[in-house]
Parts: structure tokens; C-alpha cells; sequence
């Protein structure tokens, strides 16, 4: 079968292009402006925040997150005699001494319970999967948004979301400490007091720490999101590799490869309520988080920078 | 006319004439990893400044083809260009001036139609963002949801979707608009509205390349065609070509004498027609019906009916792409 040229007017399109002058006639746009790339990037970095804090999903997670302190804060009011002295999770014995420990006490419970581990698998997982089933990330590639740079928008918005859910438990834990305990000079684990002030610092300071371990879980869930077009898929994935990881790390016959597991320096922020304070832990933590986030959004580059888009 | 768009037709006409091509390709061709030979080597040659219809049955490697112009996928072989910019190479720099909807619309249902096309806006690295407010309800106005526009897209009608899916095509000024069966599930009254729209665009000297299984609903507003068979371009050409050239059909009480005159005039194909029809048939070539019909009653020949009958299109799609057009 071969091919009709019906018009004489149009030969076969030899192997290179033929040059077409764009036109640049149209009154409001005189050429192909090139904008300043910074500005144009926080613009489309502003409307991929406005998208993931404007999902209704989005939204009621956030409002689950600020409600567990509350629900713990409540309980452990209620029950904090029969806790006294032993079991429960660490600070907890604190608690009743200062309410600022709540919020180590939830982020704690919060990390180890998966639920804000299941928040940044839900925002990551469905960041490029979910935009595939939608449809819109044909349009956002057509428009052309660029592959790098939308991944980079995609996992700057999810840092941003990891960041503001840890910073929201950390603030309403404190407010609930406030409200349902007594408060006061804060004693740190190594006996030494400091001020109320610099007790809710060291808070906000583990708070940043847990979003730093979920940003690089997000890394995770953002290029198992490059692989699927199904977000579920993806999100389920992130969750199987945490409660894989956290297993291990009980195992102690594994204990060879503890340090390099993602979850392991989740709760390393301990040195934090030392007096002079331990970084060590802290340091640790951040290098495997940042080491994660290197890897993982390595493989998100190298896959959605190669894939054919045909959903 | 608008004084707007005599200055833009003033402008394109000095320029049309260093018009090429909007869209080229070479050999291009994927195969998907099934080994199934979606596209098979094909040669696109749209001019700048046509409406440019991509046809062919469902499954005959269309959507594809449009993907792979788009470098949503990448041709296993091959190379094309769009407004004689390489692609994939220079897509950054072409694919801003090209409007697009490929395989029906696709949003975010929880946000109004202006919140979506503000979105595909801002991930727009070379859009003004000052303008944009302005772009995107002078878009909306274009395709009539200005009305609609704070209704979130979940409560758009499915014509109000695939309005709103050509809207984004529309957001800025574009050189190249690819539409992908834009007509697909709408009514005759939504149908009707896209062609209008196509004919708007293209009447701003866009480049409008548009896809349909259905030969109907593009014919009237196409200027070249290109024919798609299970994964081949089997037939190339201006809608003109295709349809051949048209024919001459005298009715008359006096054949031999309208004979005559027409074979005075140069044209071939001279038949009579047999016994009691009185009818005389030839190929019209570059005459004008008018001028013919003018000669013959000149001569003293009767004419009872003149015809410039054409073969029909959907006779010739049906040639070329082996079965109906609507398959379904």
C-alpha cells in the first residue's frame, strides 16, 4: 500500500524540517517572551499548593491529623493515673509533669502508627499516578509544563504538605497540652530545666524532623507514583515498604542493616532533649532521609522522564 | 470583520508567503512493547494554514500518531517536526505555540472550569501571568462557558467538557491547534458548535489538525485530509484532490448538438447518453459551468438541466480505508 500524494502542492516531507517562521503578529504577545524561569516556576509551584491543599481528600486528612491530639490529649487526661510509672510510649511518664510533652508523645505515636506515614503516601503516591488516571497530565506535558520541572514542583509541594501536617499535630498537641495539662518549665531528659519558651522550640524542632523523615518517604511514594497509573497502587506500595521496613528494624537478627533501612532514624530526635544537646541522632537521620530522597527521586526522574504518557 | 482580525488577515496573507509546513514527519513509527505495530512509517505533510483532516476507523493508529507529534510517546522510528521546530529536541519551544486536546478532556473535577484552565495556565513556563485572567475568560468566552465558568467541571455537561478541553487550546495565541476527535459523544447541535469553532480558528490563520472516525462531521470544514488505515497514511491531499475532478452532465433534446459545442470547447471525456435519456456527460476540467452553459444556449442547444455532479467522498474513504467510516 502506498501513499496517494494527492496535491502536487505538497511533497513528501523530506527527513529534515521544513522551516515554518512562527508568526509573532498577535498584539498582546509580540514574540515568544521568554519570562523570568524563577517566577514562572513559583507560579506553577503556587497553583500545585493551591491544587493539594485546595483536594477536599487532602483537606479532610489534615482535619483527621488535627484531630488525633486532641482525641490523645483527652485520653491520656483521662487515664494519665494508671499510666504513672511505666509502659506507654516514651514521654508519656512526662506528660503529666508538662503538658508540652504531648506532642512528643503523638508525633511518636503518630509515626509509629503509620498515620502521618499514610498522609505523605497519599499526597506522594497519587502526585503523578493520580494526575495519569485524571487524564491532566497529558495536558500539563502538552502545555508544555516540562517532565523535570513538574516533578520538581510535584515533590516541592509534597514537602510542603509533609511539613504542614507535622507543624499542625505539633501545634494543636501543644495547644491541647496547654488546655488539659499543667505547663510550665520544661524538664529534659538529661535533668536540666529550660524555659517553657525554648521547650516549645525543641518541639517545633522535632516537628520539622518528622516532616524531613516524610519528605523522604514522599520520595518513595513519588517514583513508585511514576510507575503506575493507578494511585492506590502507589500509596499501597509506600505503606508496604514502611511496615516492611519498621519489622525489620524489630528483627535484631537484621540488625546488620538497621542503619540503612528508611524508617530506622524516624524517632532518632531523642538528643534533642538533652542538655547540651546530642545531634548525633539527628544528624544520622537527616543524611539517610536526604540519601533516600536522592535515590528515590533519582528513579522519579529517570522514569518520567522516559515514559510514554498514553494514559 | 473586526478590525482585529483584518489586521491579523493582513498580516497572515503578506506572510503566507513563506508558509511550509505546520507539521511534518519522516518514517515515523511505534511499536508498542507487545510488538504491536501501532503507527507504520508515515510521511505528514500539513501546510501552514490548512484545516487538516486526520481520518480514519477507530483503532487505525490516529490517537497515536498525535501522541507521538505531541512527544507524549516516543516514535520507535522515525523523526518529525512541528512548526519547523525538530521534535522531541525542541519541544520547549514548540509546543507553547500548539493548542492541543488529545483523546477527549481531561480535568480536575473537584475545580471550576476557569480554576482548571487557570491551572494549565500557570504550568505554562512562557504565559504572561499578568494576562492571565484576561487569556483565560476571553477562552472561556470563545467557546461560550463563560456563564459556566465557576461551576465546578464534575456538573459540566459532556459538549461543556469537550468545550472546555478546546478552551485550553485557545488560552494563548497558537500557530497549531491539534484537536483529537473533538466532536466524539457530542450531539448534532454540540457537533455543528466545534465545527463552527474550528472554522473560527482557523479563519485567525491557525494551523488546525483535527481527528475523526466520523468523515462527516470534519468534511465541511477540512482544506486537506489525510487518510489513516490500520497504522498506514494511505492517502495525503488536499480535499479537492480527493474528490476528483468534478464532472458535466447537459440535459438537453439535442445531445449531438451539445456534443458538439462541448468538444468546441476543449473538454474530454465527451459520452452521449444512450438512446432516450438525452443526456450528454464530460469532464468539466478547469471550466466554469456558467461559461459552458452560456455557450451551448448561444449555439441553440436547449439546455434542460447542466450538473457538475461529483463522486461522492464517502465512496472514496470507503475505497481507501476498506470498510464504513462508522464502524460502530
Amino acid at each position: 500500500m502506498s501513499i496517494e500524494q494527492g496535491d502536487r502542492a505538497l511533497p513528501q516531507a523530506a527527513g529534515g524540517a521544513v522551516a515554518v517562521r512562527p508568526r509573532l503578529d498577535w498584539p498582546d504577545e509580540p514574540r515568544l517572551a521568554q519570562r523570568n524561569p524563577v517566577s514562572a516556576w513559583l507560579r506553577f509551584f503556587a497553583s500545585e499548593i493551591r491544587l493539594v491543599f485546595g483536594r477536599p481528600r487532602n483537606l479532610a486528612l489534615l482535619g483527621v491529623l488535627g484531630f488525633v491530639p486532641v482525641f490523645f490529649g483527652v485520653v491520656f487526661r483521662l487515664t494519665i493515673s494508671s499510666v504513672d510509672g511505666g509502659g506507654g510510649p516514651p514521654f508519656l511518664n512526662q506528660l503529666a509533669g508538662n503538658g508540652v510533652f504531648l506532642a512528643l508523645v503523638v508525633l511518636t505515636v503518630m509515626l509509629t502508627v503509620l498515620l502521618l506515614p499514610l498522609s505523605a503516601a497519599v499526597v506522594s503516591g497519587d502526585a503523578i499516578a493520580g494526575e495519569a488516571a485524571l487524564g491532566t497530565l497529558r495536558g500539563l506535558l502538552t502545555v508544555p509544563a516540562g517532565r523535570t520541572r513538574l516533578l520538581a514542583v510535584k515533590y516541592a509541594a509534597i514537602v510542603v504538605f509533609s511539613l504542614a501536617a507535622c507543624l499542625l499535630v505539633a501545634a494543636m498537641s501543644l495547644v491541647m497540652g496547654l488546655i488539659l495539662f499543667h505547663v510550665g518549665q520544661v524538664t529534659l531528659l538529661s535533668g536540666t530545666t529550660v524555659s517553657l519558651g525554648a521547650g516549645v522550640l525543641r518541639v517545633l524542632a522535632v516537628a520539622v524532623f518528622a516532616a524531613a523523615a516524610m519528605a523522604s518517604l514522599s520520595a518513595i511514594g513519588l517514583a513508585a507514583s511514576t510507575l503506575t497509573q493507578h494511585p492506590v497502587g502507589a500509596i499501597a506500595g509506600v505503606l508496604i515498604v514502611t511496615v516492611a521496613s519498621e519489622i525489620c528494624d524489630q528483627v535484631p537478627q537484621l540488625s546488620a542493616i538497621h542503619a540503612y533501612l528508611p524508617t530506622h532514624y524516624w524517632l532518632s530526635w531523642d538528643g534533642l532533649f538533652r542538655s547540651p544537646t546530642d545531634w548525633s541522632g539527628v544528624e544520622h537521620g537527616l543524611v539517610s532521609f536526604a540519601v533516600y530522597a536522592v535515590i528515590f527521586g533519582s528513579i522519579a526522574w529517570a522514569k518520567l522522564t522516559s515514559a510514554d504518557v498514553s494514559s | 470583520m473586526s478590525l482585529s482580525a483584518q489586521l491579523a488577515g493582513a498580516i497572515h496573507a503578506s506572510t503566507e508567503t513563506d508558509a511550509g509546513f505546520a507539521v511534518t514527519s519522516s518514517g515515523l513509527s511505534k511499536r508498542f512493547g507487545g510488538g504491536q505495530l501501532a503507527v507504520d512509517q508515515i510521511d505528514l505533510a500539513v501546510p501552514a494554514g490548512s484545516v487538516y483532516g486526520f481520518l480514519g476507523p477507530n483503532g487505525s493508529g490516529k490517537t497515536t500518531t498525535i501522541r507521538m507529534l505531541l512527544g507524549l510517546i516516543r516514535p520507535t522510528a522515525g523523526s518529525h517536526a512541528m512548526l519547523g521546530l525538530p521534535m522531541p529536541g525542541r519541544q520547549a519551544d514548540a509546543l507553547p505555540l500548539v493548542g492541543s486536546l488529545v483523546e477527549g478532556p481531561a480535568f480536575y473535577p473537584h475545580l471550576s472550569g476557569r480554576a482548571n484552565l487557570t491551572r494549565l495556565d500557570a504550568a505554562d513556563a512562557t504565559a504572561d501571568a499578568a494576562t492571565a485572567r484576561r487569556r483565560i475568560d476571553a477562552a472561556l468566552a470563545r467557546v461560550g462557558l463563560l456563564g459556566a465558568a465557576d461551576k465546578r467541571y464534575k456538573a459540566y455537561s459532556l459538549g461543556m467538557k469537550q468545550r472546555l478541553g478546546i478552551a485550553t487550546s485557545l488560552l494563548r495565541p497558537r500557530q497549531l491547534v491539534i484537536l483529537d476527535e473533538p466532536t466524539n459523544g457530542l450531539d448534532p447541535q454540540g457537533t455543528r458548535e466545534v465545527r463552527a469553532l474550528i472554522r473560527q480558528i482557523a479563519a485567525d490563520g491557525t494551523t488546525v489538525f483535527v481527528s475523526s472516525h466520523l468523515l462527516a462531521e470534519v468534511e465541511q470544514v477540512c482544506t486537506h485530509v489525510g487518510v489513516m488505515r490500520a497504522g498506514r497514511l494511505v492517502y495525503q491531499g488536499s480535499l479537492a484532490q480527493l474528490r476528483g475532478q468534478a464532472g458535466l452532465l447537459v440535459r438537453t433534446p439535442k445531445p449531438e448538438l451539445a456534443a458538439q459545442v462541448l468538444a468546441e470547447l476543449g473538454l474530454a471525456g465527451i459520452r452521449q447518453g444512450d438512446g432516450a435519456d438525452q443526456e450528454v456527460t464530460a469532464e468539466l476540467g478547469a471550466m466554469l459551468p456558467e461559461v459552458i452553459c452560456e455557450r451551448l444556449v448561444l449555439a441553440g442547444v436547449p439546455v434542460a438541466g447542466l450538473e457538475t455532479p461529483r463522486r461522492s467522498l464517502e465512496d472514496e474513504f470507503v475505497e481507501l480505508t476498506g470498510e464504513g467510516f462508522d464502524v460502530d
